[in-house]
């Protein structure tokens, strides 16, 4: 078995940076991630694809290289394509590399494990060609490849953002189908000094923007009754926009309105998450330094909260020099002097995100989808049937396991699961909180008999 | 049909696979399901519960959508690699048959 002073799950900016902040105070980290190379979901594969088409994704993109270069460090073992599913008291962590589990045992334990696009279901969304805006952007930053036909849908920053890349790729989008309404970012401009603390966020959209209209691309806003329509693939994209019904074919339909954190890790060793009304998500509860409620257990980034890439390295360098001092790395002086300087600037990045969360509002048809609208992607469930198991007396998300099959295919939830809670919610009138969320068992992904064997028979494999 | 995507590069070292018993070259060490779609496979699978067509959604591991059969085991093919010689069938069961959990 392995074993380190440190085990950090997700080598993103907040995972990277704990890592080399670690390390620099003396500690052993082994850094876990299951992709196969360092970055995260906005750093991905920087490495690799910035000389190649760096141009195109832009200098944030960039701020990923001194990351994943941090990363070559005596102190930091990073072992790629390593699948993390089960955490246990230690804390002991369980991950499959190429198909064989493998276990390491850490003193302190921090889950940087990231986002997740908020689902969005709508009519259609299911089709083959509909896909996530993220998973547009990885297929552009990973492979190189854009979709020639693709209709952008939802809001918010990363949707002009991808729209502004393809623009750079020379593929523009077909359209800009947005869904905040007009109301919205006027709203979010009186919201306390919003203009003010968004002003920045305001320019780069404004800039991206400007860039989607050169290009001449087609933008709708506050679009309504939107839904993808095809046979066996999405075909076009139906809406209403400015008292207008219209219809755009295409290919490819990229689907955002905001990420939330993933807390499928934290919720399976049953550390507390409560609804934060703002983001529209769970959160898992942590001190300042991200301290769960085990207090071995550190989270940190996006998965904590959405705060954004820089958010997240601050975090993440917070995170290790908590850790560097409960282990006698790092005088309690000296950690609070550093600290004191990343809390100024996480506070500053901090700032735009009450604006940028007004501004942008997620669709809210499709947090209260029509009733023949699946939102149980795996088992195909819809709304329908979800609210057919409150009448009968449903309160929550577990309860809702017993009526139907939602949240119970190999994505345990993922995208389903706020839509559930969400729709519960709004069924019986109560709180998210007391709705609450799917319970998490592991293994965090289905796990094969072959890969158990694997880790039997070799039992130094790992060393 | 046109393809839905269209490479940037000229994509790397060609390697021969099969998808659904034909012969495809695909880059080698190209994330799979993204190789495939540019060589313009449009459906992955079809869900065991109404048959319905399925392709990548997510790209980062977490929906499944992407589920293939390699070698007899249900994969993400999202979360691999290109390799010379691999055999890839739609997947047909759940994606947790021969899975625990
Ligand atoms: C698809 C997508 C694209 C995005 N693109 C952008 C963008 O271009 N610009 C922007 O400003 N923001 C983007 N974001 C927002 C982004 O989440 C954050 O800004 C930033 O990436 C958060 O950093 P992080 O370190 O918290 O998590 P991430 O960067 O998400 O890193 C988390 C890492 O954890 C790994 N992981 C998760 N679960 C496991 C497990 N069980 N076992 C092993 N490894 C695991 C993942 O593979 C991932 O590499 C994107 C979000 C998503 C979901
Ligand atoms: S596309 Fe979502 S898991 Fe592969």
């Amino acid at each position: 078995m392995r074993s380190a002073d440190l085990i950090i799950v997700g080598a993103g900016p907040a995972g990277m940076a704990a890592a080399a902040c670690a390390a620099g105070k003396g500690l052993s980290v082994l850094l876990l991630d299951e992709q196969p190379r360092a970055g995260g979901q906005i750093y991905r594969d920087v490495a690799r694809a910035w000389p190649k088409r760096g141009g195109l994704l832009g200098k944030d993109y960039a701020a990923g290289l001194p990351l994943v270069q941090a990363l070559d460090h005596p102190g930091i073992t990073h072992i790629t394509g390593a699948t993390v599913w089960q955490i246990e008291d230690g804390p002991l962590v369980t991950f499959t590399v190429n198909g064989a589990a493998q276990q390491a045992q850490g003193k302190r334990l921090l889950i940087a494990t990231g986002a997740l696009e908020r689902p969005m279901p709508l009519p259609g969304w299911t089709l083959p060609g509909v896909m996530t805006a993220g998973a547009g952007q990885i297929l552009l930053k990973q492979s190189g490849m854009v979709s020639d036909r693709a209709v952008l849908v939802g809001c918010g920053p990363l949707l002009y953002l991808i729209g502004a890349q393809m623009v750079r790729a020379g593929t523009p989008p077909l359209a800009l189908v947005e869904t905040q309404g007009r109301g919205d970012l006027l709203a979010a401009m009186r919201h306390v000094g919003g203009a003010l603390r968004g002003w920045r966020y305001m320019l780069k959209g404004l800039g991206m923007l400007a860039e989607l209209r050169r290009a001449g691309v087609a933008r709708h806003v506050a679009a309504t009754d939107i839904e993808i329509a095809g046979a066996n693939r999405a075909e076009s994209v139906r809406f209403r926009a400015a008292g207008q019904q219209h219809e755009i074919g295409c290919d490819t339909v990229l689907l955002h309105h905001g990420v939330v954190p993933n807390t499928q890790a934290a919720r399976s060793i049953d550390i507390p998450h409560e609804w934060d009304s703002r983001q529209r998500a769970f959160v898992p509860q942590r001190d300042a330094w991200g301290r769960s409620a085990r207090a071995d257990v550190f989270i940190a980034g996006d998965g904590a909260g959405i705060g954004g890439a820089k958010a997240a390295a601050i975090a993440g360098e917070l995170a290790a020099l908590a850790i560097a001092h409960d282990l006698g790395a790092l005088a309690q002086g000296d950690r609070d002097l550093e600290a004191r300087q990343l809390r100024w600037r996480l506070s500053a990045e901090l700032a735009a995100r009450p604006f940028i969360d007004r501004a942008y509002p997620p669709f809210a048809p499709a947090l209260a989808p029509a009733d023949k609208t699946i939102i149980c992607r795996c088992e195909e469930v819809t709304a329908g049937d979800i609210r057919r198991y409150a009448a009968m007396g449903c309160l929550g998300p577990n309860q809702a396991k017993a009526f139907g099959r939602a949240g119970m295919g190999p994505c345990q939830g993922r995208y389903c699961g706020l839509s559930v809670t969400e729709i519960l919610s709004a069924a019986h009138g109560q709180a998210p909180d007391r709705t609450g969320y799917y319970r998490i068992r592991p293994p965090l992904k289905p796990v094969t008999l072959a890969e158990l064997a694997a880790m039997a028979d070799t039992p130094d494999a790992a060393e | 049909m046109k393809h839905a995507f269209h490479r940037l590069d000229a994509p790397a070292d060609l390697v021969r696979v099969t998808f659904r018993g034909q012969v495809v070259d695909l880059p080698a060490g190209e994330n799979l399901a993204a190789a495939l779609l540019a060589a313009g496979v449009t459906v992955f699978r079809n869900t065991p519960v109404s048959g319905a067509p399925r392709a990548p959604f997510c790209m980062m591991g977490a929906c499944y959508d992407c589920l293939v059969e390699i070698d007899g085991t249900t994969r993400q093919a999202c979360m691999l690699e290109v390799s010379e010689g691999m055999v890839i069938e739609p997947a047909h069961g759940k994606g947790a048959d021969n899975a625990l959990g």
